[in-house]
């Protein structure tokens, strides 16, 4: 979900409605103006949660109030973290117990060269993007990062909110990521919508992310109804 | 000393100028990328591409461009001040020289879809056009803005046989164009993505700078037979992206005696909010793939530029650029829209040449800076100015 959105302070509810349906963790997005990555979905929550307000100092001042225990990963373009300062923004994820972050926009390659000695300095691990077109030794490279958190792989090749129909042809070829990755947790997202794909995504890896569909539910209104469906309560 | 100067065309392995640069994409777009990145650097020692190439530049662009000495010019702020024509390009801009090196990779690489994403309209004019040469499908991206201001451009791509999408997120402009641009190249990973200025994630910098950099190679020639000498005192060109610049500036970096002059759109004035000053109102930041000046503000939202100009409307600048003005190497200028007005007016009126508003910014440079009688100033004279009638009467 994005910070901000819909309201300004909507996130911890969010994050208590999530914890009681039984949501293991929840991918907190950082509003960011030019999310490049994002659908129109994300991209209209994120506008949104700029106009409330939302911020970095602000999101960490409402994560370290929370209600919610659900376990947290920050999710966002670099340059509003880079903007916050590298430094700042890993002592503040550490001061809530964050301890996994998805940064879509920094890649493998900057990462190790210029960032991960800090990040690791302060036990904060970033979540690599890994797409069925990635090949098997920047998994490797990735797997090698993302040991202490998880890889994030990306179920079809388009921005976030597209269209997807987990065919048997792509359901194998995520297997075999998934294999390659070993112990590393795999969690699928990008275009998963109700419990079908959830149970597909489940049977292949260790988890499913939601994005668009649920933020979808969020601007109508009908967040409880969609969690019950998509998590198969009837 | 010789890498210094030599870091300002080529950037490290992994595409950074100094702290700037970088490919800073999410992964989806790294297969593209990385396959860009080697069909560009084989084009580099490939002399039937660099061929072809060069060809086309000159039976199809016009190229060389002359280099037109203006009395007049001269007269009024001392120093002999010579115009780079670029506005006599096929299409009236440089974004041509670029297209065209572009279009060429693409057919190598066997796409026959080419998106882009264009400000006032020369760039996706001059994609447009390569397209319709080489037969390939063309969509180009453009601020909802935009189109309102630069409709001849419009126009002109449509006619082209070109697909205009309008940008409708954001400030409407070149910057909300280019993220449109970029999500549909994710979505469609078959397309080529042929990028306007010497923005964007590694090789895009380099590889537009290297296009445009026959700007500086041709200077050098025509200065050496106009005046002795392969090298002026000073070089002026305007800043969006800044690939007139980068092309205009690339053969004189290593020459420390040439001062290189970058000028921006400030707008209404740079206390204004109303601006694109990129180099004086930014600070590092992350927009388009790579590490820049950027304008945000203070919790890194990249802020809406300002500038009548559409071409020059953009909130960051190549990393090559940021590079080099943090390094002191070139001198960053900026110019309101009321100068650039003027400048425009005053060159349409003293030499009968109409320039591009974008252009018109790095003539109106010439009132901004201290003139000596022994200089000689190169003025890029980007592009013409059919498509700004609308502003200039
Ligand atoms: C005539 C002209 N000059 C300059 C520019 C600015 O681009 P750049 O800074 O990449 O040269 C444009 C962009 O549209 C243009 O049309």
């Amino acid at each position: 979900m994005t910070a901000g959105y819909p309201t300004i302070d909507s996130l911890d509810d969010q994050l208590c409605l999530l914890e009681s349906k039984g949501i293991d963790f929840v991918e907190v997005g950082i509003p960011f103006s030019d999310p490049l990555a994002d659908g129109p979905t994300i991209q209209e929550a994120s506008k949104i949660g700029i106009e409330n307000g939302m911020n970095l100092t602000l999101l960490f001042e409402q994560l370290k109030r929370r209600k919610s225990k659900i376990p947290i990963i920050l999710m966002g373009y670099f340059n509003p973290v880079l903007n916050f300062g590298i430094d700042a923004f890993l002592n503040a994820c550490g001061e809530i117990d964050i301890t996994s972050v998805i940064l879509p926009d920094l890649s493998i390659e900057i990462y190790n060269r210029n960032y991960r000695a800090r990040f690791e300095a302060k036990g904060i691990f970033p979540s690599f993007l890994v797409t069925t077109s990635t090949s098997q030794e920047r998994i490797k490279k990735a797997v090698d990062i993302c040991t202490n958190s998880f890889i994030y792989l990306v179920s079809s090749n388009s921005t976030t909110g597209g269209e997807n129909n987990f065919s048997a042809d792509q359901c194998d070829r995520l297997r075999e990521i998934t294999t390659l990755c070993g112990d590393t947790p795999v969690f699928i997202g990008f275009g998963i919508k109700n419990n079908d794909d959830v149970q597909k995504v489940h049977s292949i890896s260790d988890g499913a992310i939601i994005g668009s569909s649920y933020l979808k539910a969020i601007e109508n209104r009908e967040e409880r109804h969609y969690l019950d469906e998509l998590l198969g309560v009837k | 000393m010789l890498l210094k100067t030599e870091s300002y065309t080529k950037p490290d392995d992994l595409g950074f100028y100094g702290e700037f640069g970088g490919a800073f994409i999410p992964e989806l777009l790294r297969p593209n990328v990385e396959e860009l990145d080697q069909v560009f650097m084989k084009c580099l020692s490939d002399e039937q591409f660099q061929k072809e190439y060069i060809q086309i530049l000159k039976d199809y662009v016009g190229r060389p461009t002359p280099l037109y000495h203006s009395e007049k010019l001269s007269e009024k702020y001392g120093g002999t001040i010579y115009l780079k024509r670029e506005d006599l390009n096929h299409t009236g801009a440089h974004k041509i020289n670029n297209a065209i090196g572009q279009i060429l990779l693409a057919k190598k690489m066997g796409r026959t879809k080419i998106i882009a994403e264009t400000g006032a309209g020369q760039h996706g004019v001059a994609t447009a056009t390569t397209c319709a040469l080489m037969n390939m499908e063309c969509i180009v991206f453009m601020g909802e803005i935009d189109i309102a201001r630069q409709t001849p451009n419009v126009k002109r791509m449509q006619f082209l046989g070109a697909t205009v999408i309008p940008a409708t997120s954001g400030s409407k402009t070149l910057k909300d164009a280019t993220n449109e641009a970029i999500r549909f190249w994710i979505n469609n990973p078959d397309s080529y993505y042929l990028i306007g200025s010497v923005v964007g994630p590694h090789p895009y910098p380099e590889m537009v700078a290297y296009f445009q950099s026959v700007i500086s190679q041709e200077m050098r020639e025509q200065l050496q037979q106009k005046t002795g000498s392969q090298l002026p005192t000073k070089v002026i060109a305007c800043v969006g992206g800044g690939s007139n610049a980068a092309g205009a500036f690339y053969h004189y970096y290593r020459e420390p005696e040439v001062k290189l002059i970058a000028v921006e759109a400030s707008g209404l004035g740079l206390d204004s909010g109303k601006s694109a000053a990129t180099s004086i109102l930014g600070s590092p930041g992350v927009l388009h793939g790579s590490m820049t000046l950027l304008m945000q503000d203070e919790s890194g939202q990249v802020t809406e530029p300002y500038s009548i100009s559409a071409g020059l409307d953009y909130p960051g600048i190549g990393p090559l650029h940021a590079y080099s003005i943090n390094e002191g190497r070139t001198q960053s200028v900026s110019v309101t829209d009321q100068q650039a007005l003027a400048a425009a007016k005053a060159l349409t009126r003293s030499d009968g040449i109409i320039p591009a508003l974008e252009s018109a910014h790095a003539l109106a440079a010439l009132e901004k800076i201290t003139i000596e009688s022994n200089d000689v100033i190169v003025v890029n004279l980007s592009g013409r100015g059919d498509k700004d009638m609308e502003h200039y009467l």
